[in-house]
C-alpha cells in the first residue's frame, strides 16, 4: 500500500471512528443513568442529517444556520422522546422502557418515510470541504477528512468538561449510581435526565450532519446501521464510560476501514467485523474495555 | 403552636410494603434540640424519618415544619428534592455516599442547591475542621474510605446544604465503639453550634447520652418519651435497650 493510500485510509478510519464514538456517547450516557438502551438514538442521528439537508439544500440557508437548526431540532425530538416514551415508565420494569424504545425507533423511521418520503436525497457538499489540499508531493487530503475527527474530538472534550467539571455533570454522575440519594441532595432527577438526553441528541445530530457530508445522501433508515455500530462501540468500550465509547468508536472505525484496505476482497464482510468484535469482547471482557461492573438495579 | 417548634408530627401513620409500620405517633421538635427516636429493628424509626424527607409518600397524618421565615408549612407529599431548599437534610441509613465520586465531590453534591460559591468553600473547610480525616482523603474516591470515614462524609455532606433540621438515620451503624463515641461527640458539637438534630438510632445508650428529648418506638407506637438523661435511667429502657 502506498503512503498516500495509507494516509487516506487512516483519516477515513479516524473520521468514521470519531463519528461512531460521537453517537456512542449518547447510548452510553443514557445507559449509565437509566440502564436503558435508547434504540431511538440512531434515528435522532438520522433526523439531524435530514434537518440540515432541508435547511441548507431545500431552503438554501447558510450551513452555519442549518447546523444550528439541526442541533435544536434533534435536541427537541430527543427531549420529547424522553418525556413521552420513557418518563412515564420510570417506575415500570426496565423491559417496558426497552420495548418503548424499540417502538419509538420504528415510529421515527416510519414517520420520516411519511414526511420526507423513502427516497434517498443527495446532499450537495460545499466545495471547499471536498477540494483536495496538497500536503506533500504524493499526499493530498480533503478538508472534510481533517475536520470530522477534529470537531468530534473537540465535542467529546467539551462533553467531558460538562460531565466532570460542572454541577449538572456532578449530578449526572451521582444519579448513575444512586437516584434516591441524589434526590436527597436537592437534585431534580428528571431535569438532569432531560439534560442527558439533550446532550446526547445534540451530539447525535452533529454526527448525523458530518455523516451526511461524508456520505452525501440522507434517507429515513440511515440511522440504523451507524446506530448498531455505535451501540457496539459503547459496549466494546464499556457501557457507561464516555472515554470508553470514544475508544470503542475508533476501534470499530479502524477495524472496518483497515480490514477492507488490506483485504479488499473481504469488503462484503465489512459490517460483520463490528459484530465479531462485539461477540469477542462479550466473551473475553463482558464489561467492556473501560467498564465497571454495574450492579443490577432492583 | 409555639414559635420555637421546628417540626410537629401529629398522628403519623405509615404503611410500608403492606405493613402498618407507624401507627399514629406524635413528635415535637424544638429549635436547637437533639431529639432521638430509638427502638429495635422494624420499630418504624426509618419509616418516620423517610416520611419527613419525602422518600415515603402517601402516609396519613400531619407533618408540619417551620421554615427560616417562620412560617409553619405542611410537608405532606412534597418531593424529597424540595426539602433541602427548605432547610431539611437527611443523612440516610447505610451512609449512601457516592463511592465513585471523590470525598470533595460528595461534599459539593451536598451543596447542590446553593449558589454562593465562596460560602460553599468555607463550609467545606468547616466540614474538614470537624472531620480532619476527610481533609486528608479529599481527593480519594468515597468507596475507598473506611466505614467510619464514610459516616463522617455522610454527616458532612448533609451539613453542606446548611440545614436548619439535620436528620441522621443510624449514624452508628456498623461502627466500632470508639468511632461511635467520636461521631456522636461531633454530632453534639454540631448541635452546640445551633443545629436542630433528629437522630434515629438503635444504639440507645449513645443516642440517649446526647439527646435533649427521646422517643422509644415499639412496633410502630411510641411507648416511652421524655428527656434523654431521664430515659437513660428509666428501668424499662434499661432492660429493653441498654442491656439491663
Amino acid at each position: 500500500m502506498s503512503l498516500n493510500m495509507f494516509i487516506q485510509n487512516f483519516f477515513n478510519a479516524l473520521g468514521l471512528g470519531a463519528l461512531y464514538g460521537l453517537i456512542a456517547v449518547g447510548y452510553t450516557m443514557v445507559y449509565g443513568i437509566l440502564r436503558l438502551i435508547n434504540f431511538a438514538h440512531g434515528d435522532i442521528f438520522m433526523l439531524g442529517a435530514y434537518f440540515v439537508f432541508f435547511a441548507t439544500i431545500q431552503f438554501k440557508l447558510p450551513w452555519g444556520v442549518g447546523v444550528v437548526i439541526a442541533i435544536i431540532g434533534a435536541t427537541v425530538v430527543g427531549l420529547l422522546v424522553d418525556r413521552i416514551a420513557y418518563r412515564p415508565l420510570r417506575a415500570a420494569p426496565r423491559i417496558s422502557a426497552l420495548i418503548s424504545a424499540i417502538g419509538v425507533s420504528f415510529f421515527l423511521e416510519n414517520l420520516a418515510v411519511v414526511v420526507f418520503t423513502g427516497m434517498p436525497r443527495a446532499v450537495i457538499q460545499p466545495d471547499w470541504l471536498v477540494s483536495p489540499i496538497k500536503m506533500s508531493e504524493e499526499v493530498s487530503l480533503i478538508p472534510l477528512a481533517l475536520i470530522v475527527p477534529f470537531v468530534s474530538f473537540a465535542l467529546i472534550g467539551a462533553l467531558l468538561w460538562i460531565v466532570y467539571k460542572t454541577k449538572p455533570g456532578l449530578a449526572m454522575r451521582s444519579i448513575s449510581h444512586d437516584i434516591e440519594t441524589t434526590r436527597l441532595m436537592g437534585v431534580s432527577v428528571d431535569r438532569i435526565i432531560a439534560l442527558t438526553f439533550a446532550l446526547g441528541s445534540a451530539l447525535a445530530a452533529l454526527a448525523g450532519i458530518m455523516w451526511a457530508l461524508r456520505y452525501p445522501r440522507v434517507e429515513p433508515f440511515m440511522g440504523i446501521f451507524p446506530g448498531f455500530k455505535a451501540f457496539i462501540a459503547a459496549v466494546f468500550g464499556g457501557i457507561g464510560s464516555i472515554p470508553g465509547a470514544m475508544i470503542g468508536g475508533l476501534t470499530l472505525g479502524f477495524v472496518e476501514i483497515m480490514s477492507i484496505a488490506f483485504f479488499p476482497n473481504m469488503s462484503g464482510y465489512k459490517d460483520a467485523f463490528a459484530f465479531i468484535l462485539l461477540i469477542v469482547i462479550l466473551l473475553v471482557k463482558p464489561t467492556g474495555l473501560m467498564g465497571e461492573r454495574m450492579e443490577e438495579k432492583i | 403552636m409555639p414559635d420555637d417548634v421546628i417540626l410537629d408530627i401529629q398522628d403519623l401513620n405509615v404503611w410500608y410494603g403492606g405493613i402498618h409500620a407507624v401507627k399514629g405517633i406524635n413528635i415535637l421538635i424544638k429549635r436547637g434540640e437533639i431529639v432521638t427516636l430509638i427502638g429495635a429493628n422494624g420499630a418504624g424509626k426509618s419509616s418516620t424519618i423517610r416520611s419527613i424527607a419525602g422518600l415515603i409518600r402517601g402516609y396519613k397524618g400531619y407533618i408540619g415544619y417551620r421554615n427560616r421565615a417562620g412560617e409553619m408549612l405542611r410537608l405532606n407529599n412534597r418531593q424529597p428534592e424540595n426539602m433541602v431548599k427548605m432547610g431539611i437534610a437527611l443523612s440516610p441509613e447505610g451512609r449512601r455516599i457516592l463511592p465513585h465520586l471523590t470525598v470533595e465531590e460528595n461534599l459539593f453534591l451536598g451543596a447542590y442547591t446553593r449558589t454562593d460559591t465562596v460560602e460553599i468553600d468555607n463550609d467545606i473547610d468547616y466540614v474538614y475542621e470537624l472531620f480532619p480525616r476527610l481533609k486528608e482523603r479529599r481527593l480519594q474516591k468515597g468507596g475507598t474510605l473506611s466505614g467510619g470515614e464514610q459516616q463522617m462524609l455522610a454527616v458532612g455532606r448533609a451539613l453542606m446544604s446548611r440545614p436548619d433540621l439535620l436528620m441522621l438515620d443510624e449514624p452508628s451503624l456498623g461502627l466500632a465503639p470508639m468511632l461511635v463515641a467520636e461521631v456522636f461527640g461531633i454530632i453534639r458539637e454540631i448541635n452546640r453550634q445551633g443545629k436542630t438534630i433528629l437522630l434515629v438510632e438503635q444504639n440507645a445508650f449513645a443516642a440517649l447520652s446526647i439527646a435533649d428529648k427521646a422517643y422509644v418506638l415499639e412496633v410502630g407506637t411510641i411507648t416511652i418519651e421524655g428527656a434523654g438523661a431521664e430515659l437513660l435511667q428509666d428501668p424499662r429502657v434499661k432492660e429493653a435497650y441498654l442491656g439491663g
